[in-house]
C-alpha cells in the first residue's frame, strides 16, 4: 500500500472486564467474583485479583468457591451491561485512532497505523493508554505488532511490543494457544509435541494441513503477516442533534422560531435519509448569561416533516424567558423510531390530511395534560363486561376500524363499580332504592348469565356467577342489574342509553 | 316515523351548546353519530363511571372516539378550547361539574367559531353559562307499550335557544337508520 508506513495494530485485552465494571461502581475490599448460572449451577464468571490469589478460578462452582474462601463477595453477572460497557470503551478508544473494532467479548483492536506519532511514539502511546485505563480502574493487557494475530497473541500471552518487521522472533516462544485456535486443536497440537509457535512455524506445512485442516495454517499465516486480516470498525449510530450559535443574541419569539425552523429543516433531512421519525424533541435555549432552558415536545406519532413539527413548538417556546437574549439554540431528537417512507397515493393523501391534523391536535393536548391521558378503546376478547375492551393511549396504539364490537346482547352505555341494593330472591325487585332515588321496576328482561373467568383471578368476581337483568324503571332510567345466585345479593352495574 | 331534523337538531354547528339531565350522555352520542367523524370526549380523570365502547358502538365506531382525562375543570376547558379552535374533530364533548362563567362560555363560543366545530358541554342543572347557544334537558321516559328492547324513549326539551323557538320532543334511537326518530309521547 504505502511503502513508508508499515501497518501497526494494538490489541487491548481486559481480563477482568466484568468484575472491574462492577467494582468501579462500588469499590470493595477483599475477594470478589461475579457468578453466572450455567445449566442450573452458579459458577464463577469473573474474579478480581484478590480472589485469584486465594486460589479461585473462573468456571469453578460457586459453592466450592465459598467453601475455599468464606469471605468471598459475589454479584450476578449482567452480560448485556458488560457488552454496553465494552462499546463505551470502544468509543473512548477512538481518541487514539479512528479504526477501532471489537475483539470478542472482552477486547478491542486498534489499527494505529500512522497515528502513533501524534502521541509521541509507540511507547508513549501505550503508556498513555495504560495510565488512563488504570485510572479508570480497569486492568488491561496490551499487545502491539504488525498484524492483528500477533497483537492478540502478545496481549493474551506475555504482553509486549513486537518491533516492526517479521514478528516471528517475538512470537516463537509463545504457546500455540496464542494463535486463536480452539481448545481441541491446541490440545492435539501439544500432544504432537508442537508446544510453541516457533515449533509450528518450522514444521512441514503439508502434513499439518492434512492433519488439522486449513485453519491452523491460516491462523499462523495471519499472525505472521503472510495472510491479510482486517480490523472492522463499528459504525457510530447516527446522532440526531444540531445546534446553532448566533453572533448576536435574539429575544423575539418570531426570531427563535425562525432559528428552530432552520435547525428543524436540517434535522428532518437527516431523519429522512435514515428513515427515522422523531418521537421526542428537545430544544435547548442558551442565554447570554449561560443559563439554559429546555423545551420538550412529545409527539403523538413519529414524524420527520418540518412543516408539521414547527407549529407544535410554538406553545413551548412562547414560555421561554429570554432574559438578556439567546445566543445558542440546540435541537436534539432524544427519542427516534423507524419511519419508513410511504408511497403517496390519492387515497392516502386525503386520508392522512385529517388524520395528520388529529395527531397534531393530540400532540398539543398531550403537551398540556400528558400524552398518556388521551385514550382510546380497543376491543378485547372477553365476556366479562368490564374486560371486553382495553384502554390504550392514542399516541401509542393504532385504531382498529371495523372491529367486532357488536355484542349479541345490548350493553349499557356507562359501567360503574357494582353498587349494592337491598333486595332478595332471584327475581328482580319491584321497588328498590339506588343512589338515593326510589325506583319502581316497569319491565325486566333477562336473565343473561355470565360466568367469571376462572383463569384470571378478579376480586370483583369473587361472588361467582352473575345473572344480568335489564330493568326499565317507571322513572325512565334503564339499569343493568345483576343477581349473584351463589352468594345472594343484588347490584346495579350500568345504565343503558 | 319522523326523523328529528333541522332547524332544531343538530343544533347549530360552529357553536357550543349545553345539555343536562340524566340522558345527557345519550344526547352527546346521538349528536356525534349525526355529525360523523371523530369525537373528542373531555372529562375529569376522577370520574369513576366508565364509558363502555360496547354500549356506544351502535352510535359511533369506537375507533372514532378519543377520551381525554384531565386534572380539573380548568384543564378540561383549556383542552376543549384548543380542540375546538383546531377544528380537527367535528364534535368536542366536555363533561363539567362546576358552574360555567360567562367568560369561559364566550371563549368556547369563539373557539368553536374559529375552528368550525361543535362543542357540547355536559353540565349539572343550573350551572350553564349565558353564552350557550342552546341548552337542552334530556331525560329517559318509561314507555309501557313499546316492546323493543334496544333503546330507551327520551324526552328532549329545548330549554334555551338564542336563535329560534323552544320545543319538546319524544325521541327514540333507531338502530337501522342511525338517527333519532320522533315518536308520540308515551301512553298516548
Amino acid at each position: 500500500m504505502f511503502d513508508g508506513i508499515g501497518r501497526r495494530v494494538v490489541s487491548l485485552w481486559f481480563p477482568r472486564l466484568a468484575s472491574d465494571r462492577v467494582l468501579r461502581r462500588c469499590p470493595l475490599d477483599g475477594p470478589f467474583a461475579l457468578t453466572q448460572k450455567i445449566s442450573n449451577t452458579d459458577r464463577l464468571y469473573c474474579l478480581n485479583t484478590q480472589a485469584l490469589r486465594q486460589g479461585l478460578h473462573a468456571g469453578m462452582p460457586f459453592s466450592d468457591a465459598r467453601a475455599f474462601c468464606p469471605d468471598l463477595q459475589t454479584a450476578p453477572v449482567d452480560l448485556p451491561q458488560d457488552d454496553r460497557f465494552l462499546h463505551l470503551l470502544r468509543r473512548w478508544a477512538t481518541r487514539y485512532c479512528p479504526w477501532v473494532g471489537l475483539e470478542g467479548r472482552d477486547g478491542l483492536v486498534l489499527d494505529v497505523t500512522g497515528a502513533t506519532h501524534l502521541f509521541g511514539g509507540e511507547d508513549r502511546m501505550l503508556t498513555d493508554m495504560r495510565m488512563r485505563l488504570m485510572r479508570a480502574g480497569l486492568s488491561v493487557q496490551i499487545g502491539m505488532a504488525d498484524t492483528r494475530g500477533a497483537a492478540w497473541a502478545l496481549a493474551h500471552f506475555g504482553e509486549g511490543v513486537a518491533p516492526a518487521g517479521d514478528p516471528l522472533p517475538v512470537l516463537q516462544t509463545l504457546p500455540v494457544a496464542a494463535l486463536r485456535l480452539g481448545d481441541k486443536t491446541t490440545t492435539a497440537l501439544e500432544r504432537l509435541g508442537l508446544r510453541k509457535i516457533g515449533d509450528l512455524a518450522s514444521t512441514a506445512r503439508a502434513p499439518l494441513a492434512r492433519r488439522f485442516g486449513p485453519d491452523v495454517l491460516m491462523r499462523l499465516d495471519q499472525a505472521l503477516g503472510q495472510q491479510p486480516e482486517d480490523v472492522t470498525p463499528l459504525a457510530d449510530p447516527p446522532h440526531f442533534g444540531i445546534r446553532m450559535t448566533l453572533p448576536e443574541p435574539i429575544g423575539l419569539i418570531g426570531d427563535v422560531m425562525a432559528g428552530v425552523s432552520r435547525l428543524l429543516d436540517q434535522l428532518c433531512a437527516k431523519l429522512q435519509t435514515h428513515e427515522m421519525g422523531a418521537r421526542v424533541l428537545v430544544v435547548t435555549v442558551r442565554r447570554v448569561d449561560q443559563d439554559s432552558q429546555d423545551v420538550e415536545l412529545r409527539l403523538a406519532r413519529a414524524l420527520h416533516d418540518p412543516q408539521r413539527i414547527l407549529p407544535l413548538f410554538e406553545r413551548g417556546l412562547a414560555e421561554v424567558d429570554a432574559g438578556f437574549g439567546i445566543d445558542q439554540l440546540r435541537l436534539h431528537a432524544t427519542q427516534v423510531e423507524p419511519l419508513r417512507a410511504q408511497q403517496i397515493t390519492h387515497a392516502s393523501t386525503t386520508q392522512n390530511g385529517s388524520a395528520g391534523q388529529l395527531e397534531d391536535l393530540v400532540t398539543r393536548i398531550g403537551a398540556r395534560i400528558g400524552l398518556e391521558n388521551i385514550q382510546r378503546f380497543l376491543p378485547a376478547d372477553s365476556h366479562i363486561p368490564e374486560r371486553s375492551f382495553l384502554i390504550a393511549p392514542v399516541a401509542y396504539s393504532e385504531a382498529t376500524r371495523g372491529a367486532p364490537w357488536a355484542c349479541t346482547q345490548p350493553r349499557p352505555l356507562t359501567l360503574f363499580q357494582p353498587e349494592a341494593i337491598a333486595a332478595h330472591g332471584p327475581q328482580p325487585p319491584k321497588r328498590f332504592r339506588w343512589r338515593r332515588m326510589s325506583l319502581t321496576t316497569g319491565r325486566a328482561t333477562g336473565p343473561e348469565r355470565i360466568a367469571p373467568e376462572w383463569w384470571l383471578p378478579d376480586d370483583n368476581w369473587r361472588t361467582g356467577l352473575r345473572d344480568y337483568w335489564r330493568v326499565e324503571t317507571t322513572q325512565g332510567r334503564r339499569l343493568w342489574l345483576f343477581y349473584t345466585p351463589q352468594n345472594p345479593g343484588w347490584f346495579v352495574q350500568g345504565e343503558f342509553a | 316515523m319522523q326523523i328529528l331534523d333541522r332547524p332544531h337538531f343538530p343544533p347549530a354547528k360552529t357553536r357550543t351548546h349545553e345539555v343536562y339531565g340524566p340522558g345527557a350522555q345519550v344526547f352527546a352520542f346521538v349528536l356525534a353519530a349525526r355529525l360523523g367523524g371523530p369525537c373528542l370526549w373531555v372529562r375529569g380523570g376522577w370520574d369513576a363511571a366508565q364509558i363502555n365502547p360496547n354500549g356506544f358502538a351502535p352510535f359511533i365506531d369506537p375507533a372514532d372516539f378519543a377520551l381525554c382525562n384531565t386534572k380539573d375543570q380548568m384543564q378540561s376547558l383549556a383542552v376543549a378550547e384548543e380542540a375546538l379552535r383546531d377544528g380537527a374533530v367535528p364534535l368536542v364533548v366536555m363533561a363539567l361539574h362546576k358552574p360555567l362563567g360567562l367568560t369561559e362560555g364566550r371563549r368556547l363560543q369563539l373557539a368553536a367559531r374559529d375552528g368550525k366545530s361543535t362543542g357540547l358541554a355536559l353540565i349539572s342543572e343550573g350551572m350553564g353559562s349565558n353564552a350557550a347557544e342552546t341548552r337542552w334537558h334530556c331525560a329517559p321516559v318509561f314507555d309501557p307499550e313499546y316492546g323493543g328492547e334496544d333503546s330507551t324513549l327520551h324526552r328532549w326539551e329545548l330549554k334555551k335557544n338564542k336563535s329560534g323557538t323552544l320545543g319538546v320532543w319524544y325521541v327514540r334511537w333507531d338502530r337501522a337508520s342511525r338517527r333519532v326518530v320522533v315518536v308520540p309521547p308515551a301512553g298516548k
